[in-house]
């Protein structure tokens, strides 16, 4: 039985026949309309996250399944003390397959020691939010063909976003990658990144200006960079607007460039970029369903 | 300058090689102070390779050493197993892959912050850099501020 705790936990291989499935399903939803009838998915949520939650649901639906659960600790048995894997061993007599949400790290993984369901870490605090980093990459080899061969810029916050570590690390088993790092000098991508880079012969760069950089793109990801992030408002004035992707900058990016985005969006793209066919990022949300639902079949046939 | 004289030991081990001031580190890591035997903390000796050194020499039986604890806390240390009044063996450490409810996860977001029952394991992450890391959260392991 296996269990999803980090997007490393697949092989390349694995990941392979995983967003083959899901290019399948996107083919021809029809086929897997009944793949889940009579199993259910329990979405454990100890903390809201409507679009992680729903999604799963909505996978799951699609499938022929159903649902059931909790969306916040409040409304659990967490909210009497009781222990994560407790609550996992008695979800595991009630549903097929579990997805997790929880603010602490660790705790989708102690459930998975203790399950006798899979499990999927939706989302445990700053720590990983594999489902995120496999919708990424769904996204990027649907919409561009292939994972690999090309320049990507990630934008804004590389200190703390979580999802750009987790894609750096997921695209670095990939060849021939390009990344072109652009943030505030306050919000650089860490040094362990980097030296990890240097370490396996990764080429990359470190811009402040996005307009500096945007034309070289093959792919370019959009994250927010937040105003209590820096240090004096002084220098939030000063940068934010290099970290904003509006029309104009969208005049030097390249005909095929494809902007990503994680969501929620909040000012980072311009809506003026929405209707320009290279902004994907909600067709991402809907590979996010894609690749939620091969997960879900992938993991239960390993249980079967 | 006379030097301290500490009786032989007829079964057990003496670790040498200890950094100086480790050593009462490394009797609570081993839990020698559960073991109803005899121990000989010297600190301070004089090290013609280190300067100064820390020994202890444990009267039990040799299986009861967690090595495994020993090689993650500091893997220069020298096993000598003594039987019969004779050093019998010279162990070798190695860093284990995984060590278990030796050191406590500091992270405040870590889910065994809140879940007391739950083992605090790390695991070997780099080996050539000697780091561990928490199983659940991957919280860099800090060797000094880490005694259970």
């Amino acid at each position: 039985m296996r269990h999803l705790m980090n997007p490393l936990d697949f092989s390349v291989e694995e990941l392979d026949k995983l967003f083959d499935l899901a290019e399948d399903i996107e083919a021809d939803p029809a086929k897997y309309a009944h793949a889940c009838t009579d199993r259910k998915l329990a979405t454990c949520f100890y903390e809201p996250s409507t679009r992680t939650r729903l999604s799963f649901e909505a996978a799951m639906l699609n499938l022929g399944g159903q649902v059931l659960g909790f969306s916040d600790a409040g409304s659990s048995s967490a909210s009497k003390g009781e222990s994560v894997s407790d609550t996992i061993r008695v979800i595991s007599c009630y549903a097929d397959i579990c997805a997790m949400r929880h603010p602490k790290e660790g705790a989708p993984m102690v459930a998975a020691e203790r399950s006798r369901i899979p499990v999927i870490n939706a989302g445990d605090g700053g720590h990983q939010h594999p489902t995120q980093t496999l919708t990424d990459l769904l996204t990027i080899r649907a919409l561009k063909g292939r994972l690999g061969n090309f320049t990507i810029g990630l934008c804004g916050d590389l200190k703390f976003g979580r999802t750009v570590h987790s894609l750096i690390n997921a695209l670095i088993r990939y060849t021939d990658i390009h990344f072109i790092f652009i943030s505030p000098p306050e919000l650089k991508v860490p040094d362990y990144i980097t030296d990890m880079l240097r370490e396996k012969g990764i080429t990359y760069e470190e811009v402040i200006r996005l307009e500096d950089s945007i034309s070289q793109l093959d792919l370019l990801y959009m994250t927010r960079v937040q105003r209590e992030r820096f240090f004096n408002e002084e220098d939030y004035v000063r940068l934010k607007d290099f970290y904003i992707l509006n029309k104009e900058k969208m005049k030097s990016a390249k005909p095929d460039m494809l902007v990503l985005h994680p969501l929620p969006r909040v000012n980072e793209i311009s809506v003026e970029v929405d209707d320009d066919p290279r902004a994907v990022y909600f067709k991402q949300a809907q590979y996010g369903v894609y690749v939620r639902m091969a997960l879900i079949l992938t993991l239960l046939n390993s249980a079967d | 300058m006379n030097m301290l004289n500490v009786g032989k030991i007829e079964e057990g081990f003496v670790l040498d090689h200890i950094k100086a001031g480790k050593s009462l580190s490394i009797y609570h890591h081993l839990q020698l102070d559960k073991l109803d035997c005899t121990v000989a903390i010297i600190k301070n000796a004089r090290s013609n390779k280190m300067g100064k050194k820390d020994i202890l020499k444990v009267e039990c039986d040799i299986n009861t050493l967690n090595l495994d604890v020993l090689a993650f806390i500091d893997h220069n240390i020298t096993v000598n197993v003594i039987k019969d009044g004779k050093i019998v063996d010279k162990k070798e450490l190695i860093l284990p892959k995984e060590i278990r409810n030796v050191i406590k996860c500091r992270n405040p977001r870590c889910i065994t912050s809140i879940e007391q029952e739950l083992p605090h394991i790390f695991v070997l992450a780099d080996e050539k850099k000697e780091i561990y890391r928490c199983k659940y959260c991957e919280e860099k392991a800090g060797k000094s501020a880490s005694a259970w």
